[in-house]
Formats: structure tokens, sequence, C-alpha cells
């Protein structure tokens, strides 16, 4: 289902994955979010740019798990956990956060 | 997980044209979740996946070589070249991209997990591996 967002119009695959990640803007994040009844705070925004930066290296999307390692690692050891995570990203960071940030599903996530 | 086994993924052909390499990558990064001793080779055309300064503009294919740089974060620990076929090719080391390991809870690190191997190694490898994975 295409979102909107200043009415610019986004397509997005049938799990509601952003097909062109280049069309990325900030502001679709927040309307997915809206979406899921999340209210987007600072933090969110560390990991959702955190995903873009990484895939920008690497071109995929990071697993779980080295996610969670990364973000150990940069942002502090405190939040290099899946309790933080899920905290923020009750869908699964991999998952959810993935999709804010416009990028394709986590390799290797069903 | 009951038993750790050596997993080998052997990479023999050119990085585009056909499938093989981008899913044996992918193979690669969802075995990492396993816990598996998993261990990379590259050999005859297989070389060409991992050269620096990949450019497929012009074919219209995802270029995915900086995704190899990554693998060490996956718990890979060893990517193997033959060096005959590197030889063959004309190239070098220095032509490779280099994939850095650190465990991020003892802080070691090694700066490059690709090395370049002979051919009695390459063999020596193989048959060490509990699995050998051929693409």
């Amino acid at each position: 289902m295409p979102i909107e967002v200043d009415g610019k119009t986004f397509e997005t695959d049938e799990e509601g994955y952003l097909v062109n990640l280049n069309d990325w803007v900030p502001g679709v994040a927040e309307m997915m979010a809206k979406e899921d009844d999340l209210e987007l705070t600072d933090d969110h925004w560390d990991i959702i740019n955190f995903l873009r930066e990484y895939y920008e290296e690497y071109q995929i999307a990071p697993a779980v798990r080295v996610l969670t390692k990364a973000v150990g690692k940069r942002l502090g050891k405190e939040k290099g956990n899946s309790k933080y995570l899920y905290g923020l990203f009750p869908y699964g960071p991999g998952k959810q956060a993935c999709r804010y940030a416009g990028l394709p599903k986590p390799t290797g996530c069903v | 997980m009951s038993e750790t086994k050596n997993f080998m993924f052997l990479n023999r052909r050119a990085p585009y044209g056909t499938i093989y390499a981008w899913e044996s990558l992918e193979v690669v990064l969802i075995s990492a979740a396993f816990e598996q001793n998993v261990s990379l080779m590259f050999a005859d055309d297989g070389v060409y996946e991992l050269t620096k300064g990949q450019d497929t503009a012009g074919i219209g294919m995802k270029n995915f070589s900086p995704t190899y740089r990554t693998l060490g974060d996956y718990e890979v620990r060893h990517m193997y070249v033959d060096k005959a076929s590197l030889e063959a090719r004309g190239l070098t080391a220095d032509d490779l991209v280099q994939v850095e390991w650190e465990d991020w809870e003892t802080e070691e690190s090694v700066d490059n997990i690709v090395e370049v191997v002979d051919s009695e190694k390459v063999a020596e490898l193989l048959a060490e591996s509990d699995v050998v994975f051929s693409f």
C-alpha cells in the first residue's frame, strides 16, 4: 500500500517496505510510525540514522544481532541490548526500524 | 546449539552474470545466525568477487561488493583466496577488499581476515571442513 507524505506518494511492497530506497525522506519514517501509533524520539532517530549509514556503507540491512552489537559500540553499551531496542521498536528492531529507515527487510529475517 | 561445525563456502564464479556469488553471500549472512565456524574460499573467477572498485552501473545490477566488508561483523573469521587463481588473472592481494574482524567483548581484533593461500593450503582447508557449500 503506497504511503503519502506532503502530497508525495511513496510506493511500498506487500510488507510495507519502501520500494525505492533513494526516495526516502524523514517524513516517511514519521508517517510509518504514526500508522503504528508510535512517536519518534531522538533515540529512535539515532537507530534509524545508524541503519541508513550502515546500508550506505555495506549495501545491506544488518541482521538484528549485528545491529545490536553495532549500536552498543557506537551509542554506548547500555543501548546495545535487545531490551533497549525492543523498547524503542516493539515490532522488532530489525524489521520495524529498517522499514522506517526505508531499507529492505534484513537478510535472514522471516 | 549442540555441535559446532566447520562450514566452508567455496566461491568459484564471477560476481555478475549468474546469481551464484550473491546467493552464496546471502547464505553466509544467514548462517552467521547459527553460530557455526564459517570460512569462505575464493578460487577461479570467484576471486573477482573480492576486487575493489567494482562499478555495476553499466549492467544495471546492484554492486554488492561492499557487503563483503561487513562479514567480520557476521562472525566470519577467515576468507581465503587461491593464489594461483589470483595470479592467473593478473591480480594481487592489493586489488582485493580488506575485511576487519573484531571481538566486541574482548576488543581483540584482526585488521584483515582476507588471506591469500597456495594450492596445497586450499586442499588442506577444504579437507578439514565438515561441510563445503559450492557456488
